[in-house]
């Protein structure tokens, strides 16, 4: 038994923030939405000189091969500082889409293109209000009819893996059956697409019932990408109500606030514990993975319930400004909160997998 | 990282179960009957004594102590292994092998060492703890209870003062006892740390009657007992670094427990719902029990990190009060839910039913566990000033002789 990541793991971590705190000052992601930009391309660029994008990629397929729980600690480094790149659209969802149920030959096309960042795809499941996975798309005879939305980063997207009832599909973006329309996203450093699709030519995968394998490995990440996120939260608190005086004193030692970070502080170490398991599972023990994954989804939407919230909260009043840097995390947290389905969809796979649980519901 | 045993701890736990499932099952309690609190502390020296005999009594204890001297790991791989019996382990075994022996070893002398560790591993002593005071809790610094040298020329201690919430101290051998030997200091640098016989004339113990009903709390009234100046422990003065040992230990054996979350959500599969489904297809119960459960499974891999961190050489200091701290809200918000899904009959169910009443009281017992071994409020400042480097909270009585404190 050894519950700590490794020495590779903790440099790669060390490596990532290292990056990353250089390359996405606060002020960075201000100047990217009041430009209404699509995303942070020169740092996309980098994460790929980096090999950061084909981290999971199988060597064979021009990636590092490297598992989850490595994965997992770019992740949560790109939560850490609300990275604006398609890394969880592209890599962790349609690249992971591809080598779970993709055909050798869809493998060979797609993945060494989007380990080298040359492709951005995304993944489209969604159909307007209601669950993630839609029911209303059509693939027949290599023809895509239906809309799907909304759609993150669909607009540096150049393939889209969609999913059509039970099965996944790949579909090149620039065709003249496709219509992208970009919605107002509330997450203003992940924009959304609407897609229309009007009989454009579409790839089905032959891979058949790997979408739950997909949800509970992109759970997984996800998770990851909360925590680095709630800890930033927590951190940024931590230095502001340091910092500010009140009544004569530092805020910092005012018992509510101490009580109240000392519970973000703990929910994230409950949260991150769930994404390391989780992240080995997702390798290592593939039957304790659905369990595992649901777990980390809902602790970590906890936690980062709390770190968004309660970190704007602390700041007070100048928490409400743009000028501030806890709304970036406001907003990205409900995000990842609906993202891969909401509370209510972990929550049966958790109570459902649990081992010698009789959760199914009746 | 890696989940699975090594080959090593592979054998370790084999090792474990085959000895467990040839001695332990003699030893279980029936399930859901209330034996005699004697009983029970009796059958509890009996399983220590197995434990001994077998060789797995002190396993993390240095081996010239009497122990085995192995590792956090191997202790938590019998700890699950010994989980999966009913045992009679409490209070009674727990005190004397996690609190007394920690302090005896660290700061006793040889001959208290010889005299103490061993039978303690044995069963033969037990132990009570005699720290909390009606006015020294949380704050336990503020003790009240005082120590001041016989006149005689013994060198004896003449104890007088009331301890209170010390677990079946009617039932133990001896006790922890920490007490005032000089008021003219600031607090904490007053006490000084005793061992005593429970037997010693002017202790005498009452029972509390609790909430829930049972009494395994005593308070304790200690009127003119004397204590040769043998069971010290630790210097004069030191009594405060002796109790920091003994509560260290206290945090991080706490939390190690069964599930808690499982059976409350077989208790909502088995509650209807009036609409042909029962309590489990309630989407607001469904939620607030795979929140539970979520958080309990990442409070016990928290737990797991931390220990890795003991195995290491590293003090995970006051993060393992985080786990306490997410246990205790946790038991007692879902074993609430529980209540709740069942409707009144939660209140008072069929007497065929044994589950409801052991709900109940695991409901009770769970404010035990928001206040005892450091309360939610004061893990909380500790996690803030220890953990994030916030500062300390304002103490009105530092540097100030006790004496002269109000």
């Amino acid at each position: 038994m050894d519950f700590d990541l490794s020495d590779e793991q903790k440099m790669l971590a060390e490596q990532a923030r290292g990056l990353l705190a250089e390359r996405t000052p606060y002020d960075n992601l201000r100047k990217l939405i009041d430009a209404g930009a699509e995303w942070d391309e020169p740092l996309w660029r980098e994460l790929a000189e980096m090999g950061f994008l084909g981290a999971n990629v199988p060597e064979a397929f021009g990636g590092l091969g490297m598992g989850e729980l490595d994965l997992g600690v770019i992740q949560q480094e790109l939560g850490r500082v609300n990275a604006a790149v398609p890394f969880f659209s592209s890599i962790v969802l349609a690249a992971d889409a591809i080598r779970l149920a993709g055909s050798e030959a869809q493998k060979a096309e797609w993945l060494p293109k989007l380990a080298s960042g040359e492709v951005v795809a995304c993944f489209a499941s969604a159909e307007g209000p209601g669950p993630l996975l839609g029911q209303g798309a059509k693939l027949d005879g290599g023809r895509l009819t239906g809309a799907k939305h909304p759609v993150a980063d669909a607009g540096v997207a150049s393939l889209a893996v969609v999913q059509v009832g039970d099965g996944l599909a790949l579909v090149k973006l620039d065709q003249a059956g496709v219509t992208r329309t970009r919605l107002d996203s509330f997450d203003q450093l992940r924009p959304h697409y609407r897609l229309d699709f009007g009989g454009a030519e579409a790839e089905a995968m032959p891979g058949r019932g790997v979408l739950e394998l997909l949800l509970d490995r992109a759970a997984v990440q996800a998770a990851f990408e909360a925590v680095g996120a709630s800890e930033a939260c927590l951190e940024m608190g931590l230095a502001y109500v340091k910092e500010r005086q009140m009544f004569g004193r530092p805020l910092a030692g005012y018992q509510a606030i101490k009580h109240k970070l000392a519970d973000m502080a703990v929910a994230n170490e409950v949260a991150k514990s769930n994404a390391y398991f989780a992240g080995w599972a997702a390798e290592a023990s593939p039957d304790d993975l659905p369990a595992a994954a649901a777990a980390a989804r809902l602790s970590a939407i906890r936690a980062f319930e709390l770190g968004a919230r309660e970190n704007l909260q602390v700041h007070g009043g100048i928490g409400y400004t743009f000028e501030a840097n806890c709304h970036f995390y406001y907003r990205r947290e409900r995000l990842l909160a609906v993202n891969l389905g909401n509370r209510g969809y972990w929550a049966d796979r958790l109570l459902e997998a649990q081992p010698g649980s009789q959760g199914k519901a009746a | 990282m890696d989940f699975t045993d090594t080959p090593a701890e592979a054998a370790f736990r084999a090792e474990a179960r085959a000895w467990l499932a040839a001695h332990a099952p003699a030893h279980e309690l029936p399930v859901g009957i209330k034996i005699p609190d004697t009983e029970e502390a009796d059958r509890g020296r009996a399983w220590m004594r197995e434990l001994f005999d077998g060789g797995w009594a002190g396993l993390t204890f240095p081996k010239k102590l009497g122990g085995r001297g192995l590792s956090g790991i191997e202790a938590v791989i019998f700890a699950e292994e010994e989980g999966k019996y009913h045992l009679p382990k409490g209070p009674f075994t727990s005190i004397g092998t996690g609190m007394a022996l920690p302090v005896i070893a660290k700061h006793g002398t040889d001959e208290q060492r010889a005299r103490f560790i061993e039978p303690t591993l044995k069963g033969e002593v037990t132990w009570c703890q005699l720290f909390s005071e009606p006015a020294a809790g949380s704050d336990l610094a503020a003790l009240r209870t005082k120590a001041v040298r016989a006149d005689d020329g013994s060198g004896d201690w003449i104890v007088n003062g009331q301890k209170v919430w010390s677990s079946w101290a009617h039932l133990t051998d001896w006790g922890i006892l920490v007490v005032r030997t000089d008021p003219t200091v600031p607090k904490h640098k007053g006490l000084t740390f005793f061992i005593v016989d429970m037997k010693t004339p002017g202790i005498e113990t009452r029972p509390i009657r609790q909430i829930s009903g049972m009494s395994e709390f005593n308070e304790t009234f200690l009127t003119d007992v004397r204590i040769p100046d043998a069971n010290r422990i630790g210097a004069e003065g030191e009594g405060w670094a002796c109790c920091m040992t003994v509560l260290m230990g206290e945090r991080l054996g706490s939390g190690a427990h069964r599930s808690g979350i499982e059976p409350l959500i077989d208790f909502a599969a088995s509650t209807p719902d009036g609409r042909g489904a029962t309590m489990l297809d309630d989407r607001s119960v469904r939620l607030a029990l795979a929140e539970a459960l979520a958080d309990e499974r990442g409070a016990g891999h928290f737990q797991a990190r931390l220990r890795t961190m003991v195995s290491k050489g590293e003090n995970p200091g006051a993060l393992a009060g985080m786990v306490k701290l997410s246990y205790a809200g946790r038991q007692q918000r879902a074993l609430g839910l529980a209540m709740e899904l069942r409707g009144l009959d939660a209140i008072a169910a069929d007497p065929t039913d044994s589950f409801t009443p052991d709900l109940q009281y695991d409901y009770i017992y769970s404010t035990v566990m928001r206040i005892a071994g450091g309360a939610d409020e004061v893990l909380r400042n500790q996690i803030a000033e220890r953990v994030l480097g916030m500062p300390g909270e304002v103490r009105m009585d530092k540097d100030v002789p006790f004496e002269q404190l109000k």
